[in-house]
């Protein structure tokens, strides 16, 4: 397969940013969509030209490093898929094909397809956590768990930090992002204790850091590679709420 | 050449195994609470072992410094582990306990591995549990509300904990938040995005490191009383493996070569169950987790060169080879007895899929089974991965596995505490070599990485800490502006070569040489052309890489550069140790030793001993010392899964 390449560059946080324009030949359908970037980097630095920078990591969509936005989509077209599990057999052969950084306010560019999203550790940082001490803890059997909310707990946890939520809103808010961590850690009875703390301080954070606020557009939910439901945000919300007077 | 060395003191404690580590622990020296936050930590990593670390030291009251190579702590690669954590607990009263996870653990390592150490981890097993949980960690549940368990390869018992097919994730991100606890107390400074490129020894002991900053490529310095790493471990160095693609042994190398000896370096795991090589282009070869063949029968057409689809070769005409071979154990055979049987059968000309390297792991039988509902419920996100990479389904047609290279039993060497042999330089996880032997039982990576995180390094380092009070050095001393300037140096080293090939290139063939010599079977002939293949790989690496930009600046082929560098040197201590180790026990096979029935035949005789490698300068050939093993409480026997 061959492809147009429409890609964002930009040298730093503060320089301007172009798309240029680059042709990649010899693309097998089974590679995946950085192997494909990959390919174009061996190219740029055999013709001794400037790789093009992205981040990625585990390649197996669970690390939540990287993180495209593929003609106007976060992570591309497919539903529950990360851009490094997304495979070039979804695009016709011979197209066009975008790709740019998540853009936000709180993911300031590093270089090219790098951003800075420090900004989900400080939200973390301001209560993402259930307080205990090393060695503390009791039997892990001394609480039992229903199962149905042991999983439910889990299908916020599955959360891998990428920021496709917040590419995704219009506003650019992080509210699945926060929404997912304060609904798993809610939900388990040892998390009950910081519940309405944990929930103010997290918001504040998250405000704090230039993420706009949540219209319901539903956005995040569709590009989620979790697919975390929008529900969270509605939790995140009444415990926000009712702990700021004092109900929680 | 080797010499049994008494600079290899593993300082294991006196007494029955049972009673060591508490011996230990009373008889540690410790440092007064007053004058903990006296004292710099400096974590390097922040996976399940650094990262537990970093938050248990600082919630000790030490002042910690963390850094990770990542854009975030909770990236580290710890997060890709799929199918569980062991833990003795016996909750499901199968006849499980701490000595018979030790014993399991022993034997899985072919008895390449220290007893105590052993004993203290499958002690250790069940209070990690109890944290995890209380941090937070949804691990599955039975309806009751009690912890749900399943079964692993190489163990006849149910003690595996797991969350989904994503324990490792959740195991991460509850080390995760406990450290970003300790950033909101302000006890941990965390330095993401920061690559160690030095260790910094004052007075022989180590007392810094130095970083390249990634987002700027300027090189920074931080001082501290003790160093630990926590960087995991080195199946990169293969080019194609199931780690993720910044995993490196750079800081591992950088202590090695400040006289840290490096243990069983040529003790690699390749993993039985991974989508298999395709071409030139693949990045990395991804993992389906072990967990699979608890309900997946592995096999290949009784006919060499079958090309029928799997659905029109009838079961008579199937080889269940791992069931045929290994009826006791069957398809959840250990890890290295699984990887060598699919090479076997492959080699034999029994293999499918386009390059005949491929076996099938079959689910048909399951759903009959147990419907494919609960099949979906048990492997839905690997079987949709499967399906996202490979367009097949495997819910219709088996899936298609080959052994990839996946985990490094070798590492630092350490002493009980987890001392390097660098005075206050300390390391954990898979960046050390300690408790797996020849080869890792499945869901116990985990369990060491936390063990050695929550538990082992903050207790054992004030025995070290307490000896050593603050002495007021700061990163002003001249030691640490000349290993700036080594790592400055170093980088404009590899800049300037400006060749004609990519580093890629090179680090695909470096992986091609190791994958054939250094892989599944090892012969004299073969490690000793690939340690000469190697080394001229290495010079043409120096004369002809071409990188591209600059140094100061975010430049990815730059570190992946660094990387490659170092790789190309850790390949051959690979190849020597593989060379110098005359039996072949665990994942460590050599077609030269074998019983008659093809499985590795130890000599315990002459090799019952780690070989740790001492650094001797550039281009000489390094120093083996060996530890001896000592078994009291197990009798060495003759593997068997039969």
């Amino acid at each position: 397969m061959k492809f147009t390449l429409n890609v964002w560059r930009q040298e730093g946080p503060t320089a301007s940013g172009r798309f240029e324009d680059y042709q990649v030949t010899d693309i097998a359908p089974e590679m995946s969509f950085l192997e494909m970037l990959d390919a174009l980097n061996e190219q740029l630095v055999q013709q001794g030209k400037r790789a093009v920078e992205f981040d990625s990591d585990c390649r197996e969509g669970i690390c939540g490093t990287c993180g495209l936005v593929i003609n106007g989509k976060a992570h591309g077209p497919k539903q529950a898929c990360t851009t490094c599990e997304l495979r070039m057999r979804h695009y016709s052969d011979g197209s066009t094909i975008t790709v740019e950084p998540f853009r936000a306010t709180g993911f300031p560019v590093i270089r090219d397809l790098v951003v800075d999203r420090s900004a989900f550790d400080r939200i973390i940082a301001a209560g993402g956590y259930i307080s205990t001490n090393t060695g503390s803890a009791p039997d892990a059997n001394a609480i039992p768990i229903a199962k149905a909310i042991a999983e439910k707990a889990m299908d916020s946890a599955a959360c891998i930090g990428c920021g496709a939520c917040v590419a995704a809103c219009p506003n650019a808010s992080a509210s699945l992002f926060v929404g997912a961590k304060l609904n798993q850690l809610s939900l388990l009875p040892q998390g009950e204790a910081e519940r309405g703390r944990r929930a103010v301080r997290m918001v504040e954070q998250m405000d704090a850091e230039g993420f706009g606020n949540c219209s319901n557009h539903g956005e995040c939910e569709a590009a989620c590679p979790k697919e975390i439901s929008i529900k969270v945000i509605s939790r995140m919300r009444r415990d926000a709420l009712r702990a700021s007077f004092g109900r929680l | 050449m080797s010499t049994n060395s008494t600079r290899l003191d593993a300082r294991i404690p006196d007494g029955n195994l049972q009673d060591k580590w508490s011996n230990h622990k009373g008889s540690i020296k410790l440092v007064n609470p007053a004058n903990k936050r006296k004292y710099k930590v400096i974590v390097v990593g922040t996976g399940l072992a650094g990262g537990a670390a970093a938050a248990t030291l600082a919630e000790l009251g030490y002042n910690v410094q963390s850094f990770c190579i990542q854009d975030s702590p909770r990236r580290a690669h710890s997060v890709a582990a799929q199918g569980g954590i062991n833990a003795a607990k016996n909750y499901q009263n199968d006849g499980d306990s701490e000595y018979r996870l030790f014993y399991d653990t022993i034997k899985g390592g072919d008895y390449r591995a220290r007893e105590a150490n052993v004993y203290r981890l499958a002690q250790l097993s069940t209070s990690i549990i109890d944290q995890c949980v209380a941090a937070g960690v949804p691990f599955a549940r039975e309806y009751g509300g009690t912890l749900a368990n399943r079964s692993f390869g190489g163990a006849q018992v149910s003690r595996t904990f797991y969350a989904r097919g994503q324990t490792g994730q959740q195991l991460l991100l509850g080390a995760y938040s406990g450290l970003m606890r300790q950033v909101d107390a302000g006890r941990v400074e965390l330095f993401s995005r920061r690559e160690m490129l030095e260790l910094v020894m004052v007075e022989g002991r180590a007392r810094g490191i130095i970083c390249r900053n990634l987002v700027t490529g300027e090189v920074e310095k931080y001082a501290a009383d003790a160093v630990c790493i926590a960087t995991g471990g080195y199946s990169t160095v293969f080019f194609l493996s199931t780690m993720a693609v910044n995993c490196n042994a750079s800081a591992i190398w950088r202590c090695y070569k400040h006289g840290a000896m490096f243990g069983n370096p040529c003790f690699t795991q390749i993993h039985p169950t991974c989508l298999p090589q395709s071409g030139k282009d693949q990045s990395k070869l991804t993992l389906m987790s072990e967990s699979l063949r608890n309900d997946g029968r592995v096999w290949v057409p009784k006919t060499k060169g079958d090309k029928r689809p799997p659905q029109d070769i009838p079961e008579s005409e199937r080889d269940y080879y791992l069931e045929r071979k290994y009826p006791a154990f069957g398809n959840l055979a250990p890890r290295d007895i699984a990887s060598r049987a699919a090479k076997e059968v492959c080699d034999a000309g029994y293999g499918v899929g386009p390059t005949g390297y491929s076996v099938y792991l079959d689910f048909g039988e399951a759903v009959d089974r147990l419907g494919e509902k609960t099949i979906r419920e048990r492997y839905g996100n690997l079987f949709s991965m499967y399906h996202e990479i490979t367009d097949e389904d495997p819910y219709r047609q088996p899936m298609r596995i080959y052994p990839a290279p996946h985990y490094t039993m070798g590492g630092l060497w350490v002493d009980y505490n987890l001392m390097t042999t660098v005075p206050g330089l300390y390391a954990l996880g898979e960046a050390n070599f300690s408790d797996h032997g020849a080869n890792r039982l499945g869901a116990s990576a985990l369990m060491q990485g936390l063990a050695d995180g929550y538990f082992v390094l903050p207790t054992t380092i004030s025995d070290y800490l307490a000896e050593h009070r603050p002495d007021g050095l700061t990163a002003d001393d001249a030691a640490f502006d000349a290993s700036m300037k080594q790592v400055s140096d170093r980088t404009q080293r590899l800049l300037s070569v400006n060749g004609k090939k990519t580093v890629r290139e090179y680090h695909w063939q470096l992986g091609r040489i190791l994958w054939e010599e250094v892989g599944m079977a090892r012969h004299d002939k073969g490690l000793k052309s690939a340690i000469s293949d190697i080394q001229s790989l290495r010079q043409d690496f120096w004369n002809d890489v071409q990188i591209g930009g600059q140094g100061e600046e975010f430049n990815k082929n730059l570190e992946f550069a660094g990387r490659v560098a170092d790789f190309l040197e850790l390949g051959e201590l690979m190849a020597r140790d593989a060379l110098e180790r005359k039996e072949s026990c665990g994942g460590h096979f050599r077609t030269e030793y074998q019983t008659d029935d093809g499985e590795a035949l130890r000599n315990d005789e002459d090799f019952c001993h780690v070989a740790a490698w001492e650094y001797q300068g550039e281009d000489a050939v390094p120093a083996r010392h060996t530890e001896s093993l000592d078994f009291e409480n197990v009798k060495l026997s003759q593997r068997s899964y039969k």
